[in-house]
C-alpha cells in the first residue's frame, strides 16, 4: 500500500497574456511507507514544482493544478481544501527548502521558529515546548542547542540553519518528508553530513521521504527508487540498483557521463550535456531530448515516445541497451 | 540593548551642535542684522550702534556664539518681539495643543494605513488595490490646506456634525492642569471636557493624516508584497502554521521595518504640516504661532520653532531606530 500515491500529476502556468507553460506533464508515482525516493532533473524540468503542488504551496493564481495525489489511501492533495492542507502540513507532511538562510524568518529567534510547529501541531506550549525545541536542536546535531535556541539565524552558520529547518520539519514526526536540494547551497563537507542526517533520521522514524536533487550522487547514496525528470515529464523510472546498473533513458546517461570522475585522464574534457530545456510545450511534436540526444532517431520527432519496460520503466524509443 | 541606546543618545550631541550653529549664523546673518529685526528699518545710525553695543554684536563671531549656546543650553530662547514674553513660555503653552493633533493624526494615519496597505497588497490587483493605491495618490497631491477647507465646509459647515474651529467649545468651563486638553478632561473626569476636546480634534487630525496615511498605505503595500515573495513565508506556510500567525510573525513583523522608518520621518514633517491645518481650523498650537510669527517678522519665535522642530526630529528619528533594533537583531549587533 503506498503512503502517496501521485497519479498524472500536471501543473500548468498561465496568464491572461502569456502562452500556457506546461511545467509538470502527466506525472506519476508513488512513495511507500518509510521509502526515500528521488526525483532527479536539471533546473526547469518541474521537480520542484512537483513538490510544492503536493504541498499545496504554489501560488493562488496563475497556475492550474490536475491530476490525483492520494495521501495515506484518503485525502487527495490537490484537490482538498486549504483548512485541510493546513492541518496536515507540518504534520503529516514536511518540507525541507533549498536555501536555509532565507528560508528562515531573519528576525525571529530559532526557537520560536521551532516552537511555533509544536504549538500548532502539538498543542505544546511555554516550558515544555521549549524543552521539546531544545531536544528537536540535539537531536538534528546541533551543539548547546539552550543557547542557540535563543538565536537568531544570522547568528547560525549555513549547516546549522540547514539543521534548524530540518528539526522544525521533523518535529511533528511527519510520514512524508520532502527535501527540494536541501544540500544546494552548503559546503561540499556539510552537504555529506546534511545528507547522512537525513538518512538516520527517516530510517529511526519510519518516515518516507522525497529527495529533490539534480544531483545523481546524492541520491546514488540516499534513495531507494528513482524518478528521473525532463521537461516536465519522467523520462525514467527505476530502483537505485537498477537505473546505476543499466541507465537506458540518454539523458539518464548523459546525466551520469556527466559527472566528473577522480580517476579520469588528466586534461579529459568534462561530458556535458550541449543545449538546455526547451520552454513551451516540449512534449507536442515528439521527444522533447530529441534536440540535446546523441542517439536521436528520424521517429524520436514523429510523436512523443510512451513510458515502455516494466519496472525499469523509460521513455524512449532508442534506449541505451536496445541495440547490444 | 541599554548601549545601543546610549550610544545613539551620544551621537545627538554633534546633530544638535551643528543645528545650534546653523541657526546661529541664520539670526546673524538675518538682513540688517538683529538690530534691524529689532528697531525696524528706519533706526538711527546711534540706536543702532547702542543696541549692537548692548547685545554685544561687535564681539568675535566664536565669543557670539558662545554666549547663544549657553543661553539655549538654559533654555532661554529669548522674548518674543510681538509680545514681548520669553518665547520658550509661549511654546509651552502651546505645545500641547499641537501633540495632541499630531498623535492624532499619527493614529489615523497607523490605525488605517498599514491595515489597508496590507489588504491591498494581499489582494492585489482586485478593486480593493486599485481603490487604495488611487486614494492614497489622490491625498498625496492635494495640498493640505485646499483638503482643510473641503474637509471643514463639508463635515462643519454643511453638515455640522464638528465643530469649525478652536481646541473646546467656548461655553465649557474645564479645570486645565497639563495643557493637554483631553488628557485634562480625563483626570479632572470632566468627561464633557475631554470628549469635546476629541469632537475639535476630528476633523483637523483628518486633514493632517491625510499625507502620513498615503504614504503609510503605500509603503506597507509594496513592503508587504516583497514580504509575501519570501523563502520564509514559504517555510510557514509549509508548517502549517494559521493565517493569523504567518501574518503577525512572519510578515507585517518584517514588512513593518522600512514602515516604521517612513512613520518616524512622516512624525517630524507633521509639525510643519501642523502649520496649515492650526491655521485653517484656527486650533491654537505651535504651528499657527509660528505662522503668525512669520507674517510679524517676530525672529525669537521663528527661531524658536524651527529648533523645536528639529528637536522633535532628532527625538523621534531616536524613538524609530530604537524600535527599529527591536524589530530587527540583525540591527542590534555589536
Amino acid at each position: 500500500m503506498a503512503l502517496l500515491n501521485v497519479e498524472d500529476l500536471t501543473v500548468v502556468f498561465g496568464g491572461k497574456d502569456r502562452a500556457d507553460v506546461r511545467a509538470v506533464d502527466g506525472v506519476s508515482f508513488e512513495v511507500r511507507a518509510g521509502e526515500v525516493i528521488g526525483l532527479v532533473g536539471e533546473s526547469g524540468c518541474g521537480k520542484s514544482v512537483t513538490s510544492l503542488a503536493l504541498m499545496g504551496l504554489l501560488p493562488p493564481k496563475g497556475n492550474k493544478v490536475t491530476g490525483k495525489a492520494i495521501f495515506d489511501d484518503g485525502v487527495n492533495l490537490l484537490s482538498t481544501d486549504q483548512r485541510t492542507l493546513r492541518d496536515m502540513r507540518g504534520r503529516e507532511i514536511a518540507m525541507i527548502f533549498q536555501d536555509p538562510l532565507s528560508s528562515l524568518n531573519p528576525v525571529v529567534p530559532i526557537g520560536v521558529q521551532v516552537t511555533e510547529v509544536l504549538a500548532r501541531h502539538r498543542g505544546m506550549t511555554g516550558e515544555r515546548a521549549r524543552k521539546e525545541a531544545e531536544a528537536l536542536l540535539d537531536r538534528v546535531g546541533i551543539p548547546d542547542p539552550r543557547r542557540r535556541l535563543k538565536e537568531y539565524p544570522h547568528q547560525l552558520s549555513g549547516g546549522m540553519r540547514q539543521r534548524a529547518l530540518i528539526a522544525m520539519a521533523v518535529a511533528c514526526r511527519p510520514r512524508l518528508l520532502i527535501a527540494d536540494e536541501p544540500t544546494t547551497a552548503l559546503d561540499v563537507t556539510i552537504q555529506a553530513q546534511i545528507l547522512e542526517l537525513l538518512k538516520e533520521l527517516v530510517h529511526q522514524d519510519g518516515t518516507a521521504m522525497i529527495m529533490i536533487t539534480h544531483d545523481l550522487g546524492v541520491v546514488a547514496g540516499l534513495c531507494d527508487w528513482i524518478n528521473v525528470l525532463y521537461a516536465g515529464r519522467v523520462v525514467e523510472t527505476a530502483s537505485r540498483h537498477s537505473l546505476f546498473a543499466q541507465p537506458t533513458h540518454p539523458y539518464t546517461h548523459g546525466l551520469l557521463a556527466s559527472i566528473p570522475r577522480l580517476d579520469s585522464v588528466r586534461g579529459d574534457r568534462l561530458n556535458p550535456i550541449p543545449g538546455s530545456v526547451r520552454d513551451l510545450l516540449p512534449w507536442v511534436e515528439g521527444c522533447a531530448f530529441a534536440p540535446r540526444c546523441e542517439r536521436v532517431l528520424e521517429s524520436c520527432v514523429e510523436g512523443p515516445p510512451a513510458l515502455v519496460g516494466g519496472a525499469h520503466a523509460y521513455r524512449c524509443v532508442n534506449p541505451f541497451g536496445a541495440d547490444s | 540593548m541599554m548601549r545601543f541606546i546610549v550610544r545613539r543618545l551620544l551621537q545627538l550631541i554633534p546633530t544638535l551642535l551643528g543645528l545650534s550653529i546653523l541657526l546661529f549664523l541664520w539670526l546673524h546673518r538675518l538682513p540688517g542684522g538683529p538690530e534691524t529685526a529689532i528697531l525696524g528699518e528706519r533706526a538711527t545710525p546711534a540706536s543702532r550702534a547702542a543696541i549692537r553695543k548692548s547685545m554685544g554684536l561687535d564681539d568675535p563671531l566664536i565669543v557670539q556664539y558662545g554666549r547663544f549656546l549657553k543661553q539655549l543650553l538654559r533654555g532661554d530662547l529669548g522674548n518674543s518681539l510681538n509680545e514681548k514674553r520669553p518665547v520658550l513660555d509661549l511654546f509651552l503653552e502651546r505645545f500641547p495643543g499641537t501633540i495632541e493633533l499630531t498623535v492624532t493624526a499619527m493614529i489615523i494615519a497607523i490605525g488605517l494605513g498599514i491595515p489597508l496597505g496590507y489588504l491591498a497588497a494581499k489582494r492585489r490587483a482586485t478593486w480593493l488595490d486599485h481603490l487604495s493605491v488611487g486614494a492614497s495618490l489622490a491625498a498625496v497631491c492635494t495640498p493640505i490646506f485646499f483638503l482643510g477647507y473641503l474637509i471643514k465646509a463639508l463635515f462643519a459647515v454643511n453638515l455640522g456634525w464638528f465643530p469649525t474651529f478652536g481646541r473646546q467649545d467656548t461655553t465649557i468651563d474645564a479645570t486645565r492642569v497639563t495643557g493637554f486638553y483631553v488628557l485634562d478632561g480625563i483626570m479632572t473626569q470632566e468627561w464633557d471636557a475631554a470628549l469635546d476636546a476629541m469632537h475639535h480634534l476630528v476633523l483637523p487630525g483628518l486633514t493632517l493624516a491625510s499625507v502620513p496615511l498615503a504614504i503609510i498605505v503605500r509603503m506597507t503595500r509594496a513592503s508587504v508584497l516583497e514580504v509575501l515573495g519570501e523563502d520564509y513565508v514559504r517555510t510557514a506556510e509549509a508548517k502549517g502554521l494559521t493565517e493569523r500567525r504567518i501574518r503577525g510573525r512572519h510578515v507585517l513583523r518584517n514588512a513593518m521595518l522600512p514602515v516604521v522608518t517612513v512613520i518616524g520621518l512622516l512624525t517630524g514633517g507633521l509639525l510643519s504640516g501642523a502649520v496649515l491645518t492650526e491655521t485653517v481650523f484656527a486650533f491654537t498650537g505651535i504651528g499657527q504661532f509660528a505662522a503668525q510669527a512669520i507674517d510679524n517678522r517676530d525672529y525669537p519665535v521663528m527661531m524658536g520653532f524651527i529648533l523645536i522642530i528639529a528637536v522633535v526630529y532628532v527625538l523621534v528619528n531616536l524613538i524609530v531606530d530604537i524600535s527599529y533594533s527591536l524589530i530587527d537583531p540583525r540591527v542590534r549587533v555589536r
